[in-house]
């Protein structure tokens, strides 16, 4: 089994716990081993950067020297957030020696050095580039035939990393749910934003990105939207109700993690992969 | 006596790491403005706001909540013609008008990111709870009611802990963070 250090992110403690068990729960059935970094702390997701620049690099860049330390190559968040701001703190380190060297006076305190080798990776990538299609096609027990799923990317699991995909129409995700049997939807929003810590900050137009969203997947005719990061997750499960009262809509598609789709499909236990609710709600949505 | 530094210079110095093209370089071609997901709630497009930076009209970008209401989706930033690091630009200009302690009223962005900052030198991680502290009294009763019950909800179904984790070498990070930037007393 090829272990990876593992960076779970504050939100799979908290409102991403279905996340935080159906990754393990999956990633145990197809032999990635995620050992869980030793006394992480917050990456900051949009926060710190407002603050201060050289401050959320520093924060950001203890988790990468803890994850060196381990010897382990790769790098991996579950959460997209998490993701972009390794991924980018990691390629500066490595192309800004001047920022290396005031990040790593301030992890002296720590003792703790960073050189930015690890190879930062969101757990989707584990399962598509090192497990494969093939491989996860094989271990399928229950393909999820005729579930037209709506592959939400989001934002920072592309964007901004220009260098590595097709940052208009990628098409990994719907690769990865093909291989389990199911059926991705096209749309046109896959890609848009669901307003991030807007939900917070300026509610009004954080809803009305949401509701953009499921208007053009349940326009699709999707069943359920399959999201890569609790951010992501939440706004568009958990601010359903508000978007209908402030919309006049009715909508309640499920929304479940690619996790919990793929541990379906494999065949995992309900509770091992955080469904119950959404199962229930996922049968009356193909009902429909 | 030294020249004064352009505004565009100013913003362009906070952009410590980004690797995006100097502002100056825009074309004023709107397609930032375009792919904006947000754009219709903001004051002044990504478009105009760059074209206030390049006329140093200071103030008004002060005053306007464009870069609050950017989501940091990138969208701009991956699309520029000119390779600007949008995106990066409006985190520059949310810390500019940080430092000079002066935006628009009404706004909770820069309340969250402060309390947000101020969460993580006092214990290592994020927790929901904490930071509805910094917004909820800027909300409306109508809405605090609503959020009162969302949360209640997530907490009874299991999906929101009731106490915060805390990072274990907590003093070293706030040593960390001294290094930084100076802080006052830690709780």
């Amino acid at each position: 089994m090829k272990q990876y250090a593992y960076y779970p992110g504050c939100s799979l403690e908290s409102l991403g716990k279905n996340y935080r068990i159906s990754a393990l729960a999956v990633s145990g059935e197809l032999g990635v081993e995620l050992k869980e970094l030793e006394d992480w702390n917050c990456c900051g997701a949009t926060a710190y950067f407002p603050v201060d620049e050289l401050l959320a690099y520093t924060l950001v860049s203890r988790n990468l020297a803890i994850a060196e330390k381990t010897g382990l190559q790769d790098f991996v968040a579950p959460c997209s957030a998490c993701y972009k701001n390794a991924y980018t703190t990691n390629k500066y380190l490595k192309s800004d020696p001047d920022l290396a060297e005031h990040i790593n006076y301030a992890l002296e305190e720590d003792n703790l050095q960073v050189e930015g080798k690890m190879k930062v990776r969101h757990l989707i990538e584990v399962f598509i580039e090192d497990v494969g299609f093939e491989e996860i096609k094989k271990k399928v027990a229950y393909p999820l035939k005729g579930l037209r799923v709506a592959p939400y990317y989001g934002c920072q699991i592309v964007r901004p990393r220009k260098d590595k995909e097709d940052v208009e129409n990628p098409q990994f995700f719907e690769k990865l749910l093909s291989a389990i049997g199911a059926e991705p939807i096209e749309y046109a929003s896959k890609a848009r934003c669901c307003g991030g810590s807007l939900i917070i900050t300026n509610r009004k137009a954080a809803l009305d990105m949401v509701h953009k969203l499921l208007q053009d997947a349940v326009n699709s005719n999707a069943n359920v939207i399959a999201t890569t990061c609790p951010m992501c997750n939440v706004n568009l499960e958990v601010y359903q109700g508000q978007v209908n009262q402030e919309f006049g809509t009715d909508f309640s598609i499920p929304v479940m993690y690619f996790t919990q789709l793929m541990g379906m499909a494999l065949g995992i236990e309900p509770k091992r992969i955080g469904v119950g609710a959404s199962m229930l709600s996922l049968a009356q949505s193909i009902e429909k | 006596m030294a020249a004064e530094l352009s505004f565009s210079k100013e913003i362009e110095n906070i952009m410590y790491a980004s690797h995006g093209k100097p502002i100056k370089d825009c074309i004023q071609c709107g397609t930032c403005s375009g792919s904006c997901p947000a754009v219709e709630f903001m004051d002044n497009s990504p478009r105009e706001v760059i074209g206030m930076i390049g006329a140093n009209l200071k103030e008004e970008v002060l005053a306007t909540n464009t870069y609050w209401t950017c989501a940091s989706c990138y969208q701009c930033s991956v699309r520029c013609p000119a390779g600007i690091d949008i995106a990066d630009m409006m985190y520059a200009l949310k810390r500019y008008s940080m430092w000079k302690g002066q935006y628009k009223e009404g706004l909770i962005g820069p309340d969250f990111s402060e309390a947000f900052v101020k969460m993580i030198v006092n214990s290592g991680r994020s927790f929901e709870p904490i930071l509805a502290a910094t917004y909820l009294p800027k909300y409306s009763a109508r809405d605090i009611i609503r959020e009162g019950l969302m949360a209640t909800g997530l907490v009874l179904s299991g999906k929101m802990p009731l106490l915060p984790k805390k990072v274990k070498r907590l003093k070293n990070v706030q040593r960390m963070v001294r290094r930084i930037i100076p802080i006052g007393e830690t709780k």
